[in-house]
């Protein structure tokens, strides 16, 4: 890692809410609840958390797909387009179809039914291309795409295909091709390989990496599991009801996770030799529509202070490549222990 | 070719199954009824003129062998088969000696035309409407769409036929109240015919309109509403497919039972005609099916409902035979 | 019970289609106390338009047209509800046989209800009532209506316990050692009846529907009022011709504010069965 990387994305204060009024009956859902990260040129980042924590509202709100009953409460998110910082949240559907896929792109979950089900694979090539480079001509296109494919380790003959006569994992791979055959810049990946069996998961990971390392862009991967990170991941971030609660190298996070869910998600991980038995996280997340004043994790937390049902822990930087919120690293010390 | 034979042979059987046991249904049903064709004719002749009893007697028996109800029940069943598969629906009890063929030809040409046309017209535009309403069902326009179509729907076609003649041709006189042309005028490609039918066919061509698009509409939307939350139809518009593409992702997608709906209403087109054409004294086929009920003019009743099966499971077989060139998931598996 | 609040306090649909049928029943109701009789005729001034004392007016025929309205809703609701009550119990009945036995029994249900179809059901329906007009009563007529509106709902019902068989509860409930008509009691039937009660609807705006169109042909029972014989006498007597709009009127009025009023419940009914927005309702948000 360089030691002062250059970065693509700055989120700032993020907040981001659903609002539903439906049946007269208000309530807000706080899933994403001013968090502040940053994402690097040239790496991969994990985003860690168990399901319902916000992961995927973060990644909507990263790629300004944002709808009702979503929407934004605060914070800006900058993207560096040509060489300056820009934020998206003020950008109208125009520019914002400008950036899509050129700069930032997506890879939805590996499901069934991400291609349209009716259409070839080549024609869902040709609609991309059309609404992202009209520029390049019909013959080009052909060699472009197959080219790529090629280079992906896919048979042209995919081409020809309907969705459903492929894979699960051939199908993964298509729609991964679909997002990076415009080179993005930064690509964002919604648990890229959860609805695959274990042995096409791994390809896919490496595809991913392989992708990355060749073309030195961004990479975003969000994944409920832990070993994802550990394989693809250069920094992780860990999520939890709402808040980033921890960020670093992974190696960092691995070795030395010191927010107490980081530690239960890392030693919830199996290892070679070892065979103790796997516990979770004990206890269920807040619901995001009501949460406690202070610590999100007060009700699961082994090591709980009087001031986590108090105050709210904020993100504070352990070293160059490390940030964690938590009272048991920060504040805590200084005013409990001293 | 052999999946192919597996696929289409068991449904051609089917269909057949189905016809056989709805005109059987049909040939049952009159048979069923207290009326008596050959009586009610007989009654009618001896009113006007004093007839020799012998002569009476062999009228009575001439007509019950034109109306093939000569012998038992079976019998007549079978006759009646023989005669159907050459193609011989008999004469007509009231028009005689037209024959039925020859009376649905002159008069399903105007039902097909209003009919055809007009559900056609109203399926397009349900699919455009409920494709646009589905698609933005925050706007305004789109929920103020949804309630008027939501109580349209359930009023029967009867009334909505009667309003528009109430307001279009008695308070505000600007359609003609009968016919299907304006009299004397020669079917044929002038002008003035064509303006006459277009004038003559507007308020029933409105009315079937008005009646059947809700449905459409609909389900239509009911289906968009759907499939605007599947997963690639999130991820073309995450991936800023132009609007345009992704309204054609969703119509493409839902055009299957559409077409399926689309298949069943033309082969329905006889029954739906006679209320329509009776509000509008339009020439069609309707209106000589009434009159064939009333009159018991069995031959032509028959004739004209064997038709309207025949079309109904015809369209439904089409229909399961393209089917697997507009779906490719059905065509490869 | 605790649905039926929950619908009215939430959808204005339910609100509004309550409110209506509600009002609908009431009329009905007035008509037992009519100072006329349904088959009274020539007692009033022929063609008066609404006063004070008869506040829709009187027909040409000499009747008071509100009191006859409320006989005629009442009538169109009795033959609306017997109708949809024989389709159903046939329909439920066909649906629950071929659903549950299957095999052949089911291919030969299905095959019937595929041929009544494809039948013309109104040609049919025709001449039924044409060939039976001496004879059509309430019953009669019901059972005409009931006759050609059994086989989609059958189908329908059948692909509703096709879809209930697979289901995990059901194979538990057998294993656990529960006989399986005490399962299709206890646990099918619960499920269904939601289901049932939009259905029942569709169908008596379907029969609502026939019985108007049949009557305006003349082919009904037409000295009994119901909102089609009320139609069918105003234009007998040319009451467009003649400008006696509220002759005409009320019965038409009145059909369209009860044939919505109905659906917009099942609309709501709908709706409120739909796992969607019962997810919506209950609250939680989906964040993932």
């Amino acid at each position: 890692m360089r030691s002062n990387p250059l970065s693509i994305v700055k989120v700032e204060e993020l907040k981001a809410y659903y609002v539903s009024e439906s049946y007269g009956i208000n309530s807000v859902v706080k899933a994403v609840d001013d968090v502040s990260f940053e994402i690097y040129e040239d790496e991969i980042l994990g985003i860690a958390g168990e399901s319902g924590c916000g992961k995927t509202t973060l990644l909507k709100t990263l790629l300004g797909t944002i709808k009702p009953p979503l929407s934004i409460f605060g914070g800006r998110i900058f993207y560096r387009i040509e060489d300056e910082y820009r934020d998206i949240l003020s950008f109208r559907e125009g520019e914002l179809r400008d950036i899509r896929w050129k700069i930032v792109s997506y890879i939805p979950q590996g499901s069934m039914s991400v291609l349209n089900p009716v259409r070839k694979i080549k024609d869902t090539f040709l609609d991309f291309m059309e609404a992202h480079r009209p520029d390049i001509s019909k013959s080009e296109f052909d060699s472009l795409v197959k080219n790529y494919l090629g280079a992906l380790g896919l048979p042209t003959e995919v081409l020809d295909s309907y969705p459903h006569q492929l894979s699960g994992g051939m199908r993964q791979r298509v729609t991964i091709a679909l997002s990076t055959i415009f080179k993005p810049k930064i690509v964002l990946a919604d648990e890229p390989t959860t609805a695959l069996d274990v042995v096409v998961q791994r390809g896919i990971l490496q595809l991913l990496r392989k992708i990355q390392r060749e073309e030195k862009n961004t990479l975003v991967v969000v994944s409920h599991d832990m070993g994802v990170h550990a394989r693809i991941s250069d920094r992780v971030g860990i999520m939890y009801a709402g808040k980033i609660i921890e960020i670093g190298n992974t190696e960092e996070i691995y070795t030395n996770p010191l927010h107490p869910y980081t530690r239960y998600l890392i030693s919830s991980l199996p290892k070679i030799g070892d065979k103790a038995y796997r516990t979770g996280v004990p206890g269920s997340p807040p619901s995001l529509s009501n949460l406690p004043a202070g610590c999100r994790f007060q009700d699961r937390c082994p090591e709980i202070k009087d001031i986590c049902r108090e105050e709210e822990p904020s993100l504070v930087e352990v070293n160059d490549n490390h940030k964690v919120a938590c009272f048991l690293v920060s504040k805590g010390e200084e005013n409990y222990e001293s | 070719m052999e999946n192919l034979l597996k696929y289409i042979i068991p449904r051609i059987f089917q269909c057949m199954i189905v016809i056989f046991v709805g005109v059987t249904i049909v040939f049952i049903v009159p048979r069923l009824t207290p009326m008596d064709p050959v009586q009610s004719i007989i009654s009618r002749v001896t009113a006007l003129v004093d007839t020799d009893p012998r002569a009476v007697e062999k009228l009575v028996e001439t007509l019950t062998d034109l109306y093939g109800l000569r012998g038992s029940l079976l019998e007549q069943y079978l006759r009646f088969w023989k005669h159907l598969l050459s193609g011989d629906l008999g004469p007509s009890l009231t028009m005689f000696p037209a024959s039925v063929v020859d009376i649905i030809k002159i008069s399903l040409p105007w039902t097909i035309g209003l009919m055809t046309i007009s559900t056609i017209i109203a399926w397009l535009l349900g699919i455009i409407l409920g494709t646009l309403a589905g698609y933005f069902s925050n706007k305004r326009w789109s929920q103020i769409l949804g309630t008027v179509v939501m109580c349209i729907y359930p009023i029967p076609y009867y009334i909505i036929a009667l309003i528009l003649v109430l307001l279009f041709a008695y308070l505000l006189p600007i359609f003609p109240l009968m016919g299907g042309a304006s009299i004397g005028l020669k079917p044929s490609f002038s002008w003035s015919f064509i303006t006459s039918l277009l004038k003559h066919g507007f308020l029933p061509a409105i009315s079937l309109v008005i009646g059947t698009i809700g449905w459409i509409f609909m389900s239509q939307r009911a289906l968009i509403s759907r499939l605007v939350a599947s997963d690639f139809i999130v991820f073309a518009e995450t991936a800023s497919l132009p609007r345009k593409k992704i309204l054609s992702y969703l119509i493409r997608n839902s055009m299957l039972p559409q077409i399926t709906d689309l298949a069943l209403s033309l082969g329905g087109i006889f029954s739906g005609a006679i209320i329509t054409e009776q509000v509008f004294s339009y020439p069609g086929i309707g209106v000589v099916l009434y009159s064939a009920i009333l009159q018991g003019d069995f031959n032509l009743m028959m004739g004209i409902s064997i038709f309207s099966i025949i079309g109904i499971a015809t369209a439904a077989l089409v229909l399961d035979l393209i089917y697997p060139l507009l779906d490719p998931r059905i065509r490869y598996k | 019970m605790s649905a039926f609040k929950e619908l009215l306090k939430t959808d204005r649909r339910f609100l509004i289609g309550f409110f209506i049928i509600v009002t609908v029943i009431i009329l009905a109701f007035m008509s037992f106390f009519s100072p006329y009789k349904p088959d009274e005729r020539h007692v009033l001034p022929k063609d008066q338009s609404p006063s004070l004392q008869h506040p829709l007016g009187t027909s040409s025929l000499g009747q008071d047209i509100f009191w006859l309205l409320t006989f005629a809703i009442k009538n169109s609701l009795i033959i609306g509800l017997l109708a949809v009550f024989f389709s159903r119990i046939g329909a439920i009945a066909i649906g629950l046989l071929s659903g549950y036995i299957g095999g052949n029994t089911d291919k030969v249900l299905t095959t019937l209800a595929d041929s009544f179809i494809v039948l013309p059901r109104l040609p049919i329906l025709i001449l039924l009532s044409f060939a039976f007009r001496s004879n059509l009563n309430f019953l009669t007529m019901a059972f005409l209506l009931a006759f050609l509106d059994w086989a989609w709902p059958s189908k329908r019902y059948r692909s509703q316990i096709l879809s209930l068989k697979e289901m995990e509860f059901t194979t538990t409930a057998i294993f656990s050692g529960r006989r399986t008509l005490g399962v299709i009691l206890k646990e099918h039937i619960p499920f269904l009846i939601p289901y049932i009660m939009a259905d029942f609807i569709s169908g008596f705006l379907w029969a609502i529907g026939m019985e108007i169109t049949l009557s305006v042909l003349g082919l009904s029972n037409l000295d009994t009022p119901t909102i089609g014989t009320m139609i069918y006498w105003a234009n007998y007597y040319q009451a467009m011709l003649k400008g006696t709009w509220w002759w005409i009127g009320p019965p038409v009025i009145a059909l369209i504010i009860t044939v919505i009023g109905f659906y917009l419940l099942s609309v709501s009914i709908g709706n409120f069965l739909d796992p969607r927005t019962r997810i919506q309702r209950i609250g939680g948000w989906r964040t993932e």
